[in-house]
Formats: C-alpha cells, sequence, structure tokens
C-alpha cells in the first residue's frame, strides 16, 4: 500500500510508509460549569468527537473545516496543550496523551506549533532574540555566544536579518514575525510542526512567500507537517493528504487529489463548489452549492450524521444513524468518507441544493426539515 | 509591507560578523512621553524636592536650632500659652506644647514618605504574586485566593484597621503592617484580572509548546506585561497609603505623640482651629501637596504607558469642534479605534 | 434565575456571612494582647479585685464556652452589655444609629447626584472649560483625605459663620423629628465631607464610563439614524455607562463605614462610628461585637440592593 506520489514540492520522498503521529478515537469534551458557588456540570461542548488520523513521516497533512469544527482543538490536542477526554494520541511510538508536564518536557523538543495571528503570538515586551532562544534556554541546549550563533543562523534561514536580534515584535510586519514564528519553531529541530492556520491573517503575496519557505524547510529539515487551515485552495498546494472536518467529526479524508477531484461527501462538495477557481470561465460556469443555516452548536450536536440538518440529500436514515468512516466502492482504499449516501461521480448537487428548498418553504410553509438548514 | 520585507530579504548576509541594532524597548518610549508631559515632571519634581526636605529633616533641626520634640515654653508659647503664629524663628509656628511645628511638618514628611513607599512595596509584591498565581493557575488555588482579595476588599477597612492597630499596639510598624495587608487586595484583584486576559494570549501557549515551567512563564512571559499596569496602581496607591496613616494617627491608633506624623498633628491641631489657624494649615497643606503630586504622577505614568486614550480624546475633540461649528457629527471621522 | 430564588439564596448567604464576622471578630478580640478587666478596674487594682470583674463579665471561662454564650444571647436578639458603661448594647446601637444612617444616606444620595451628573455633563462636553474645570476638582476631591476635608470646612465655614452670628451650622446631632432645618444645618457640613471624595470619584468613573460608550458603534449609529444628540445620550449611552457606576457602588458601600467614623469623630456625631472606635481602644468586646454585625449587615443588605438595581440596568446581567 503505497501513498500516490505527489506532484507539489512538498512531497516527500516516495515509499516513506513510517506514521509519525497516530490519534486513535480522540475525544475532547469541554464541560459547562452551572453557575453558583458549588457548579455543577451542565453540559459538554463537543469539541472533538471521536477522531482518529495517521501523520506520516516528511508528509503533510492538510486539516480543514469551518470554525467550530474542531480542528483547531484538535491540533492543541495533539500538540499536548489541552488535556484530552478519551482517546490515544501515539508519537513515534510513545502514547503521549495524558503525560504530566515533566514526562511531556522530551517530546516538546519534537513537536511544535506556530500560529495563527503573527501579533499574539509573539511576546510583545521580549526581544525577538528572546523569543527564538527560548527554546533553547528551557531545554538547557546551547547558551552564551553559542545560543546567540544559533539564534542568528536560524533568522537567516528563515529570512530575517540576524542584526535585527534585539528589535521587538512591534518592529516587524505580520510576514516577518510569521518567519520569526518558525525560527522558534525550528530551533530545536522538531520532527513534527502544527501550524495552526498560519497565513490566514496575511496578505495574499506574503502568503505565497511563506508558504514557499515553508516546503524548502519541510526538504531541508525532514519536518512533517499538520497544516490546517479553512481555505481549501492553501491546502491543495501544500498538503499530501487531506482531512474534512464537521463539528467534531471528520467526515472525509484521504490523499488529495482524490479527495479534490472527487469528493464524496457532500460538505466537502459544497466547499469546494464555494472556492474560487483560477479560470473566470470555469467559475462562471460552475454553480454553488449553497447551505442554508449555521453550524450548529457543539453543545447540542443534531443526531446521527451531523451534517444533516444541511445536507442536500439527506434522509431518515442520516438522521438516526451515525455514518461510519470507511472506503466508498469506486474510491482509492485510503479515501474515506463518512456518508450513508455519498456523492456519486456526474451528481449535481446543485439540482437538489437547499435554495431551492428554501424558496419552496417561503413560498408553502415547508418541506422536510432535513432539507432546509438546521437551526443552531 | 512586502516593500519592507523585500528589503530585509535583500539585506540577509551570510558573510562577516553580525552587528546588533538596538530595537526601541517600549519603556524608552515611555519614558519619552513622561518626559513631555509637563503635569507629570512637575508632579515629579515636587516629590523629590519632599523627599530630599525629609531626608535632611534632621539636619535641617539642626541648622535652625529646634529638635522636633523640644517644647519650647517661653518663646514658643504665648503668654495665655498658647501657640504662637509663624515668625523668623518658627516658620510655621509652634504647637500646643511650643514645639516647632516647621520642624515638626519635616519629620512628619519623614513618616509619610516612609510608610508610602514601604506599605506600596510590600503590597506590591504580594499583591503582583498573588494575583498572578491566582489568575495563571486557577482553579483552586484561584478560589482561595481571589475569594480572600474580594474579602479583604469587602470589609470596612477603617473598622478593621482599627482592630488590627488596637490588638497589635499602634506604633510606626503597626501602620506600614495595617496599611500593607489592605493594599494588596486592590493590587491583587487588578493582577489577576490582567494575568487571565493574557494567560489566553497566543504567545503563552507557544511558551507552553515550548516546554517552559509554569515558573518560567510567569516571570518572562507574564510579568513584563504586567509591569505597566502594576506601575500605575503603584504610583495611585502611594497617596492612599499616605492618607490611610494619617487618618489612623489621626484617630489616635497610628503613629503615636511625640513622634510628629501628619495626621496626628491634626488631630492636635483640633482643638486649636480656631485660635491658632499655622497648626491646622500647614500640615493639612503638605499633605494635601503630596497625595495631590502623586496623583498627578500617576495619570502622567498611565497617559505615557498606554497612549491610547489620546486617540480616544482627539476623535471626541473633532467631534467637539465640528459640532459647535455648527456641522453634523455623522461627518467626522472615528479616530477611535 | 427566579427572583424569588435568588433573594432565598441572598440572605441565606447573608447569614453565613454575618456568622464568619462574628467568629471572626471574637477571635480577634480575645486573642488580643489587651485586659478588659484590667482596663476597666484602672490602675490601682488587686488581682482579687481583678479576678472579681473576670467573673462577673464571664472572661474567666473558655473561649468556646463563652462563643456560645455569646450566639446564645444573639439569637435571642441581645447583643450584650457594654464592658465600659454597663449599658445594653441594644440601646447604645439605638441611640447611636440614627445619626449614622442620617450620615450615610446622605451622603450617598449627594455623592451619587453630584458625582454622576457632573460626570455625564463632563463626559458630553469633553475638553472644554466645563470638563477642564471639572477634572481638576475631580483631582482634587481624590486626593482629600476625609478628616482634613472636615477640618478644613469646620475652620473655613463653621468658625466664621458662627462668629459671625449665623448660627445655622452646628457641629454635633440633631434629628430631623426634632426640626428638619436644624438636621440640614448640623448635617450639611458631614454630608459634604463624606460626599466629597466618593463623588470625584464618581465623577471620574462616570465620564470615563460614558466617554467609552459613546464611542461605541451602536451609539453611531444611533446618531446616525437621526435620533437627538440628548436622547442618544440620555436613553442609550448612559444606562450603559451607569453599569460600571452601579458596580463601584457595591465596592464602596463597604469603605462607606470608615469613612463615617472619621467624620462621626471630626464633626462629634455621636453615631456608630464615633463608638466603635471609643470602643475599639478601651476594649470594650461586646459594643465592638455588635457594631461591627451592624456593619456587617449593612454591607450585606446594601450589595443585595446594589446587585438588584445592577440586574435592572443592564439586562443582560443574570440574578445569578
Amino acid at each position: 500500500m503505497t501513498s500516490p506520489q505527489a506532484a507539489t514540492p512538498a512531497a516527500a520522498p516516495p515509499g516513506e510508509d513510517d506514521v509519525l503521529v497516530r490519534v486513535e478515537n480522540l475525544v475532547k469534551y469541554f464541560p459547562i460549569r452551572g453557575p453558583g458557588l458549588l457548579a455543577r456540570t451542565v453540559g459538554h461542548v463537543q469539541a472533538v468527537d471521536g477522531v482518529s488520523l495517521e501523520l506520516r513521516r516528511g508528509q503533510t497533512l492538510g486539516l480543514v473545516g469551518e470554525t467550530g469544527s474542531g480542528k483547531t482543538t484538535l491540533a492543541r490536542c495533539i500538540a499536548g496543550l489541552i488535556p484530552i477526554t478519551s482517546g490515544r494520541v501515539i508519537f513515534d511510538g510513545h502514547d503521549i496523551a495524558g503525560l504530566s508536564r515533566r514526562a511531556m518536557r522530551p517530546y516538546r523538543r519534537d513537536i511544535q506549533m506556530i500560529f495563527q495571528d503573527p501579533y499574539g503570538s509573539l511576546n510583545p515586551r521580549r526581544r525577538v532574540g528572546s523569543i527564538i532562544g527560548d527554546p533553547f534556554a528551557v531545554h538547557h541546549t546551547a547558551s552564551g555566544a553559542a545560543r546567540k550563533r544559533a539564534i542568528q543562523e536560524l533568522m537567516e534561514r528563515v529570512g530575517l536579518n540576524p542584526e535585527h536580534y534585539n528589535r521587538f515584535p512591534a518592529e516587524f510586519s505580520g510576514g516577518q514575525r510569521q518567519r520569526i514564528g518558525l525560527a522558534r519553531a525550528l530551533a530545536l529541530r522538531p520532527k513534527l510542526i502544527i501550524a495552526d492556520e498560519p497565513v490566514s491573517a496575511l496578505d495574499v503575496s506574503i502568503q505565497a512567500q511563506i508558504l514557499n519557505l515553508l516546503a524548502d524547510l519541510q526538504n531541508d529539515f525532514g519536518l512533517t507537517y499538520l497544516f490546517i487551515a479553512h481555505d481549501l485552495e492553501v491546502v491543495r498546494h501544500v498538503s499530501n493528504q487531506v482531512t474534512v472536518m464537521y463539528l467534531g467529526r471528520i467526515c472525509e479524508q484521504g490523499p488529495k487529489d482524490p479527495v479534490y477531484e472527487k469528493p464524496r461527501h457532500p460538505y466537502t462538495a459544497a466547499l469546494l463548489s464555494a472556492a474560487p477557481a483560477a479560470d473566470p470561465d470555469a467559475a462562471a460556469a460552475r454553480q454553488r452549492i449553497i447551505l442554508t443555516g449555521d453550524i450548529p452548536s457543539p453543545i447540542n450536536p443534531p443526531s446521527g450524521c451531523r451534517f444533516h440538518p444541511r445536507c442536500p440529500k439527506a434522509q431518515d436514515l442520516c438522521h438516526e444513524q451515525d455514518p461510519p468512516l470507511e472506503t466508498k466502492p469506486g474510491d482509492a482504499p485510503e479515501h474515506q468518507t463518512a456518508c450513508h449516501f455519498p456523492v456519486q461521480p456526474g451528481e449535481d448537487l446543485t439540482t437538489t441544493s437547499t435554495i431551492a428548498a428554501a424558496d419552496a418553504s417561503a413560498g408553502t410553509g415547508g418541506e422536510g426539515s432535513s432539507l432546509t438548514g438546521g437551526a443552531a | 509591507m512586502s516593500l519592507t520585507e523585500l528589503e530585509f530579504q535583500g539585506e540577509t548576509t551570510g558573510s562577516g560578523p553580525v552587528q546588533v541594532i538596538q530595537g526601541r524597548s517600549p519603556w524608552v518610549l515611555a519614558w519619552r512621553r513622561l518626559r513631555q508631559d509637563k503635569v507629570a515632571v512637575a508632579s515629579l519634581i515636587v516629590i523629590l524636592l519632599l523627599a530630599l526636605l525629609a531626608i535632611l529633616a534632621p539636619v535641617i533641626a539642626a541648622w535652625v536650632g529646634h529638635p522636633p520634640n523640644m517644647p519650647y515654653t517661653n518663646q514658643g508659647l504665648s503668654s495665655t500659652g498658647l501657640p504662637v503664629a509663624p515668625s523668623s524663628t518658627f516658620f510655621f509656628g509652634t504647637d500646643d506644647l511650643g514645639r516647632d511645628l516647621f520642624i515638626r511638618v519635616l519629620y512628619g514628611a519623614q513618616v509619610s514618605l516612609l510608610v508610602g513607599f514601604v506599605s506600596t512595596l510590600i503590597g506590591t509584591v504580594l499583591g503582583v504574586a498573588v494575583g498572578m498565581m491566582a489568575g495563571y493557575f486557577g482553579g483552586w488555588i484561584d478560589t482561595v485566593l481571589a475569594r480572600s482579595t474580594d474579602a479583604v476588599l469587602a470589609f470596612p477597612y477603617v473598622v478593621l484597621a482599627l482592630a488590627l492597630a488596637v490588638v497589635f499596639g499602634p506604633s510606626l510598624l503597626e501602620v506600614i503592617v495595617v496599611i500593607s495587608f489592605f493594599s494588596w487586595a486592590a493590587i491583587a484583584r487588578v493582577v489577576r484580572g490582567q494575568t487571565l486576559s493574557i494567560k489566553e494570549k497566543e504567545y503563552i501557549e507557544a511558551a507552553r509548546s515550548i516546554g517552559a515551567s509554569p515558573m518560567r512563564i510567569m516571570v518572562l512571559d507574564i510579568l513584563p506585561n504586567l509591569i505597566a499596569p502594576v506601575l500605575v496602581l503603584a504610583t495611585l496607591a502611594i497617596p492612599t497609603a499616605i492618607v490611610f496613616e494619617a487618618t489612623l494617627s489621626f484617630l489616635g491608633v497610628g503613629v503615636q505623640p511625640p513622634t510628629a506624623s501628619w495626621g496626628n498633628l491634626l488631630s492636635q491641631a483640633q482643638a486649636f482651629y480656631q485660635t491658632s489657624w499655622w497648626y491646622l494649615i500647614f500640615p493639612t497643606a503638605f499633605l494635601l501637596l503630596t497625595t495631590l503630586a502623586f496623583n498627578l504622577l500617576g495619570d502622567g505614568v498611565r497617559d505615557a504607558l498606554d497612549p491610547r486614550t489620546e486617540r480616544l480624546f482627539a476623535a471626541q475633540r473633532k467631534r467637539g469642534r465640528a459640532r459647535s461649528k455648527g456641522a453634523k457629527p455623522a461627518a467626522t471621522v472615528e479616530g477611535a479605534s | 434565575m427566579g427572583f424569588a430564588s435568588f433573594l432565598i439564596r441572598r440572605i441565606l448567604l447573608g447569614i453565613v456571612v454575618l456568622w464568619f464576622v462574628t467568629v471572626a471578630t471574637f477571635l480577634l478580640f480575645f486573642v488580643a494582647p489587651q485586659d478588659p478587666a484590667r482596663l476597666l478596674a484602672g490602675k490601682n487594682t488587686t488581682a482579687a479585685q481583678i479576678a472579681n470583674i473576670n467573673r462577673r463579665l464571664g472572661l474567666d471561662q473558655p473561649l468556646i464556652v463563652q462563643y456560645w454564650h455569646y450566639l446564645d444571647r444573639l439569637l435571642h436578639g441581645d447583643l450584650g452589655t457594654s464592658y465600659l458603661t454597663g449599658t445594653s448594647v441594644n440601646t447604645i446601637l439605638k441611640q447611636d444609629l440614627p445619626p449614622t444612617l442620617s450620615l450615610l444616606v446622605g451622603g450617598v444620595v449627594l455623592w451619587l447626584i453630584v458625582g454622576i451628573s457632573v460626570g455625564i455633563l463632563s463626559a458630553t462636553r469633553a475638553r472644554t472649560l466645563l470638563d477642564r474645570i471639572s477634572t481638576t476638582g475631580v483631582l482634587i476631591g481624590i486626593t482629600f483625605p476625609t478628616f482634613v476635608l472636615g477640618l478644613l470646612l469646620l475652620f473655613a465655614i463653621y468658625k466664621p459663620l458662627n462668629q459671625a452670628g449665623f448660627h445655622w451650622i452646628q457641629t454635633g446631632y440633631e434629628g430631623p423629628t426634632q426640626s428638619v432645618s436644624g438636621w440640614v444645618g448640623h448635617m450639611i457640613l458631614p454630608w459634604i465631607t463624606i460626599a466629597a471624595v466618593s463623588a470625584a470619584t464618581y465623577t471620574r468613573l462616570t465620564r470615563g464610563s460614558l466617554l467609552d460608550v459613546l464611542g461605541e458603534d451602536y451609539i453611531r449609529t444611533a446618531r446616525s439614524k437621526g435620533l437627538s444628540e440628548r436622547r442618544v445620550v440620555y436613553r442609550h449611552g448612559v444606562r450603559a455607562a451607569l453599569t460600571p457606576v452601579v458596580s463601584q457602588l457595591g465596592v464602596d458601600i463597604g469603605t462607606l463605614a470608615g469613612g463615617a467614623v472619621v467624620t462621626e469623630t471630626v464633626f462629634g456625631l455621636g453615631g456608630i462610628g464615633q463608638a466603635s472606635v471609643t470602643a475599639i481602644t478601651t476594649g470594650d468586646a461586646p459594643v465592638v461585637l455588635g457594631v461591627v454585625l451592624m456593619a456587617a449587615l449593612f454591607v450585606v443588605v446594601a450589595n443585595l440592593i446594589v446587585d438588584i438595581c445592577y440586574s435592572i440596568l443592564d439586562p443582560r446581567v443574570k440574578l445569578a
């Protein structure tokens, strides 16, 4: 079982089948406390509800979803920043979920994060050199002149001027700050970098630079990336594998080409139809699948398939039974979908889309609730 | 932005020793802003002068020749036994025992400034420690610490201060202890709130993801961001402490006579305000001047560290001017963000 | 949360707090190095006399027993008798309550009215002459220690007026039941004294809060909808701006008691504050306990009222 060859420069050497991170049935619920002195737990925000995935060494997994899909929570669970409710996170063969801070320390060298907000991810009161050098200080790997040299090398490597070692973050642009964050993440030569929407807050021209930088670094340092984003085109450019999340669950995952060219889950299809196309003619010809309604609250998620209130293809089964994540007939073995009625090749969801249903309900007073938008 | 990016890209050199350019620290910028604030500078000068006078009080007393506790029953009291008015011998006049009021006021400055600085220092250190730990650790630590803070703040402090003062016996040390006990709570509450909001910032998450210990995060990442609000609080806490000491001494449970404190001077002056205005006016003037100076300085420090307020006022001013000129308010551009 | 259940919860909580207060004060007093018996007996006493006093006052019994007796009497409405004067604490409190109540109620009303109105005026005319004057006034007001203000008022107003033969303003206390004009004449200076610092604080608070609110987008929307400035400010702006003021009031209720002590001392009002000073300095435990309980009760009730007002002002706040 070999993974399909990726054509992008971010591809790992072929045949690298080694799994660096395996997540098994990760569940993260946030308790909601009631008011009062003796606060009782009155409910849970079901942020991540049974997610399993694999990250292969040297490859990039793109994780896509709307706000509220749980992708950020998932990332932080894997990074060990928040404790998980249940499940396993196996890093390089070791189960790191639920480790104490002390036990987790050695793994912190191998797992690093870069964050979305270039303005919030750097301490405004610290100098850049100090920020980048933090990992060295925490893990006692280098000090004094050696540390400074290492920091300046890192700065050069990410495209910063090492003379700015003593400057404050406020003196840098957004793109440069992301480079600073990258330099900090690279300091201890990690194996895994979790990038939480690293380019969402940047201008488009800068995005390209940063993405290229990420690709170069992956090649040079043999990095594995978990790349989180909501912009599908960005994900397509950088990833080998793609996972699509909705309301705490995976709805579709697999190598990127099959998922992008033949999406089986209606949600994936809707997302792709909304993404801007490079060819203006194709864009004009394409019809968007409109999903009505907002993403429901993760406190009280819909029963059965979480997507059913907004799904153009939903039927009673979807309301009752949770679809398993499995390979649908006709797909590559690694392309898995969680849907009772996956999108068939050539099926046009715009005809059964919720626009028609919305029009109908506006006129007559409503179709079945499965076709109109679900309330939050 | 992209132009700057390209600029920096181009500047990357691989050869030669790398010189380091000094960054413009936010502290340097704040200090510059403070220097330009005339009111704050004036207040600072007043405070420094007062401090100088207080420190030099023994020297001045020796130079004038009047020790602070020496009653001059002949020169210092009138024939009816009342204090004498200000003169070239007694610059501020005398008190009811014939002691030189000027010298006593200077010694009173010693007490006020000492109590002000020391209690505020202790209160700040304690308050920052408690507030930071409560805010950062959360959970039961926070519950215990935050409730204690609230309890101290909610209690009618004068009554409790009186009780504590009586229990431990009034003295200078007791006053410092009592005032420190109350000042930490106000600071702890603010620090806790600030810590809670700083804790949510991504750079704290980044520090945790590197594996930094809580202690390291608190000292290196949170504390530097606390210094600004704490500095303002501390500067404004000093006059509160000074007034508190004066009040306690006034009520008789603070610094005891014959040691001079502005508070106990005023307590004794109560009986004489009908006849000897100077006994009331001079300690009052010094007390007011001192507290006013610290309050103005505190405001100046706050403005220097947080120039946002200026922008809001600029927008207001524009609106006000536009309105007075008869223009519609909707036409102005909001400068505040 | 239903209003009734909220009320019941708060009352229960209040009782718990009061109970804590009795324990704390009791402990504080009886671990103090002061010896009430000795103080009462005076300088030249014999051991026998002291033992006598101890037995009479019940001070020779273990702490727990004393506390139990105290609690028992308390639940019957009896606050004990003063060590110093022998009169019942209930009587003392009843006598001393009117001046304190007059002072506090009048003071709060005065400072709220002045503070909020000047604050609103200042905010709506920011950076004008009026605003600058009030800002300076605020700065001075915040700086003023209460007792100093009282003394200065006595010096600058009471003395000259009395010397000129105009006797309306007096020290000491006279109740409204005797003469309303006399009551005001006695209370006007104390009211100003106790209200001044808080009025300044509240002016600044209202001004700042209103300025913040007026900068918000929804105010801009209201203006652009064509609502009159007055309506925008008073209907929308002030309502939102008052919430921090009200919550501040909750905090300040506690410090009121302190200001009362000082003001009563300066003006000789003979209220609970003054009584507490005497009681504390003479180690008169029952009176102190009574006073502290009253103060705590006052704080609890006042906080309750403030919370209710707060939830009326800001409907987002649930009575939790």
